[in-house]
């Protein structure tokens, strides 16, 4: 018995488990402390969870982007934060034309729409080209290749834009109908938060469901597991391909016009970097691959984000906890694959896939 | 064949003694750091270093149109050359500052600069500036320690902007006296401009008997404020100043009202943010809110705006126009000052003249005010460290309220407190 522990006995795996304890014990003593110093009282904590949450759906519609790829392709589309600006940077100049003419005061459900089909079918669009132009050529190049294309991708579409549209700050118009507060178990919630949530988890369960039940979904499904026995099948493979960039696109879009009725300012050639990135590391958090995680990766990267900074490394006594935010956004991600590599959803790959 | 050529040597020579020796005393640079040489044919040659594109851009538009109205009311023409305007790119930071800096050091036509517009452009590029002997003169650096030796100053900077000491402390005053304000709270971004400046202000604060509850700071390039405003909140002050810039000012403006705690804090912003599209950006949040910056007034000014209106239409993007145009009026009066011009119109100009001349204008009066270029004392607030080259006394300040006309498309706003 001891003999087999002392065979099995890895230094490594001690370090990880001690690393493992500190990390859980800082975590508590950092929420311990928070709580009771009791700077903050629940409506502020209430607030920063709904504003969390709002801000964590838009990186799940993003994130969604990046798992459908690598589904497919078993590539990170780095160009993916640009397909969300070129929707979002679009339909701020229809939400402007739409202010200006009191529409989005007259019909803001109408206005809404009309951004939101303008912002998917530009960043559709954007995603089907970059998929076409980019990718397509170096889909049996080494697997390096298409990332170094697809930053190189990022880096033109930055600048196509910002040549087409300038380099200064735009701002969404406000939308009126949203701004009200509604009671949610007794905190008072901007509706636009509570909207975007709810927005967003209706077109992931859309997703869900699309990938699941029909035909399209398991052809996806299909080229996933094996692209060779699939094509064997008779399913087009480039046409899969292409719907899934599409998809991916259109949700990229639809964030780009969420995150403007969400938080309108700040519109401009470089917003979809980091959200880019903050939603890979959702997609990564939930299990590259797997769309539920990429969900739920993306709400609790959110959550996550807006409510741990104050909440533990405040108690922890580190100062401008807020500074810190994309760093413990980051290291989160570092912990979760140090823990857990697969991330919360994702099984672990076969070696064919990793 | 050596021999004749020796011959020829020899002979241009005594041709070249005989012909110097006719002809008027040639210049002799006798200036400590090098002098500018400018033929008759070829212009005096000024550049600017300014933030003209981007999301400051607003800001360097403001300072280059200015400096072609104060070079239109010449005639285009110094001294019987062409003035010619070349310029470069700041891009508000420090990057941009020092690769800017670095190509204007490459020229040697270059006289003086108008620039730059952020102070963490003038911190990186000063060092280069300077050692190439140069003269900036600054339309809207803030930053106190640009101008303190054994700080960031370096020979050669000037600046027509107010140092922040004056800035913060007004706003002190105005949020102290006038808002009857006895809690204060601060963000900053990081930069040397706002972080001074809410320094600034918060101990001229304590100074007036009020208490700062938060000093923090964002990262250039956030986007959700809400961490930081809950921090804020937490001890409900009765006002936030945050000296900063676009989009991070707008996005604290507008959630702001979702947090608890901030309904009774009243919103203070700096020149940083005193600009035409700050109003329609941040949204309704920002009716109530006020802004320290440059408030100039009086009838050249007035002109001043006629010219502009004339020549690129509407207003100025933001408030630093007449500092840019008195800067460039002063560097070339001191060009024209300290040039030596020989017969055949050549024009020298010795570098450290200019420096010194710059230096030496005591009551100058411009569109901003009386300007005094001279060494300052700063022991008034605090700071031992000499000041040099700080040309504005203060008198050109203000604050502005905004108002649902601002957000509707009014500027500027209108002007609630002067010092």
């Amino acid at each position: 018995m001891l003999k087999r522990f002392i065979d099995r006995f890895s230094w490594v795996d001690l370090f990880l488990r001690a690393f493992q304890v500190i990390v859980i014990i800082l975590i508590f003593v950092g929420i311990y402390n928070t709580v009771v110093a009791g700077r903050y009282s629940s409506a502020q904590w209430a607030t920063l969870v709904f504003a969390g949450l709002a801000q964590g759906s838009i990186y799940a519609l993003i994130a969604l982007g990046y798992t459908l790829v690598y589904g497919i392709l078993l590539m990170i589309n780095f160009a993916h934060g640009e397909v969300y600006m070129a929707g979002a940077f679009t339909a701020v100049f229809l939400a402007e034309y739409l202010y200006a003419i009191g529409l989005l005061d007259a019909n803001p459900v109408l206005g809404i729409i009309a951004m939101i089909l303008l912002a998917a079918s530009v960043s559709t669009i954007i995603a089907i080209l970059l998929e076409r132009i980019a990718y397509r050529p170096l889909r049996n190049a080494p697997r390096l290749v298409p990332l170094i294309t697809a930053i190189g991708a990022s880096f033109a579409l930055q600048y196509t834009f910002r040549g087409l549209y300038g380099a200064e700050f735009r701002a969404y118009p406000p939308v009126n109908a949203l701004r009200g507060p509604v009671n949610v178990f007794g905190f008072d919630v901007p509706l636009v938060q509570l909207v975007v949530l709810a927005a967003a988890i209706i077109l992931m369960i859309a997703l869900y469901l699309f990938v699941e039940r029909t035909k399209m979904g398991k052809a996806m499904r299909a080229v996933s597991e094996d692209k060779d026995v699939a094509r064997l099948m008779g399913v087009d493979i480039d046409k899969i391909i292409v719907t899934t960039f599409a998809i991916g696109g259109a949700l990229a879009g639809i964030a780009g016009v969420f995150n403007g009725l969400f938080r309108p300012q700040g519109v401009y050639f470089f917003m979809g970097f980091f959200p880019g990135l903050k939603a890979f590391t959702a997609a990564v958090l939930g299990g590259i691959g797997n769309l539920p995680g990429a969900m739920i990766g993306g709400l609790l990267l959110g959550v996550i984000e807006s409510v741990f900074p104050n909440l533990i490394l405040e108690g922890l006594g580190i100062p401008s906890a807020n500074q810190l935010r994309d760093a413990f956004a980051f290291i989160m991600l570092v912990l979760i694959l140090i823990f857990r590599p697969q991330g919360i959803f994702g099984e672990r790959l076969a070696e064919k896939k990793a | 064949m050596f021999k004749r050529l020796n011959v020829a040597l020899a002979l241009l020579l005594v041709a070249g003694m005989v012909l110097a020796a006719c002809g008027p005393a040639p210049f002799e640079c006798t200036d400590a750091i090098g002098c500018v040489d400018i033929a008759p044919d070829e212009p005096i040659h000024i550049a600017y270093m300014l933030t003209v594109s981007g999301a400051t851009a607003y800001l360097g538009e403001d300072s280059r149109g200015a400096i072609e109205i104060a070079i239109d009311d010449r005639g285009g023409e110094l001294l019987g050359h062409p003035i010619q305007l070349s310029g470069e790119d700041t891009l508000c930071s420090a990057e941009g500052g020092q690769t800017a800096a670095t190509k204007v050091a490459a020229d040697p036509t270059i006289v003086g600069i108008i620039g730059t517009n952020c102070s963490s452009e003038a911190t990186a590029a000063m060092p280069t500036i300077s050692a190439a002997g140069l003269v900036m003169l600054s339309p809207s650096n803030t930053a106190p320690a640009l101008t303190l030796e054994g700080e960031t100053w370096q020979p050669g900077y000037f600046r027509i902007a107010h140092t922040d000491l004056f800035q913060g402390s007004v706003a002190a005053e105005f949020a102290y006296n006038e808002l009857g304000a006895r809690t204060a709270a601060t963000i900053h971004d990081g930069s040397p401009y706002a972080d001074q400046l809410q320094q600034v202000f918060a101990g001229r604060f304590q100074e007036l008997g009020g208490t700062i509850t938060f000093q923090g700071a964002v990262n250039v390039g956030d986007t959700d404020m809400r961490t930081v405003l809950t921090s804020v909140a937490a001890d409900s002050p009765e006002v936030l100043y945050f000296p900063i810039f676009e989009p991070e000012g707008p996005f604290i403006v507008a959630q702001s009202s979702e947090i608890a705690g901030l309904e009774n804090t009243t919103l203070m912003g700096a020149d940083g943010l005193l600009s035409d599209s700050f109003p329609e950006n941040s949204g309704p949040n920002v009716v109530g809110m006020y802004l320290s910056g440059p408030y100039v007034s009086g009838a050249a000014y007035d002109d001043f705006l006629a010219k502009w209106s004339a020549k690129f239409g509407g207003a100025p993007p933001s408030g630093f126009h007449a500092f840019a145009y008195d800067g460039t009026n002063i560097l070339l009066d001191a060009i024209e000052k300290v040039a030596t011009v020989d017969d055949d119109g050549t024009v020298h100009i010795g570098r450290q003249a200019l420096r010194d001349a710059i230096a030496g204008l005591t009551d100058y009066t411009g569109l901003t005010g009386r300007l005094d270029c001279s060494d300052d004392d700063y022991s008034a607030f605090g700071i031992t460290n000499p000041s040099h080259g700080d040309c504005a006394t203060g008198e050109a300040l203000g604050i502005f309220e905004l108002t649902q006309a601002e957000v509707d498309g009014n500027w500027p706003p209108p002007v609630v407190y002067t010092p």
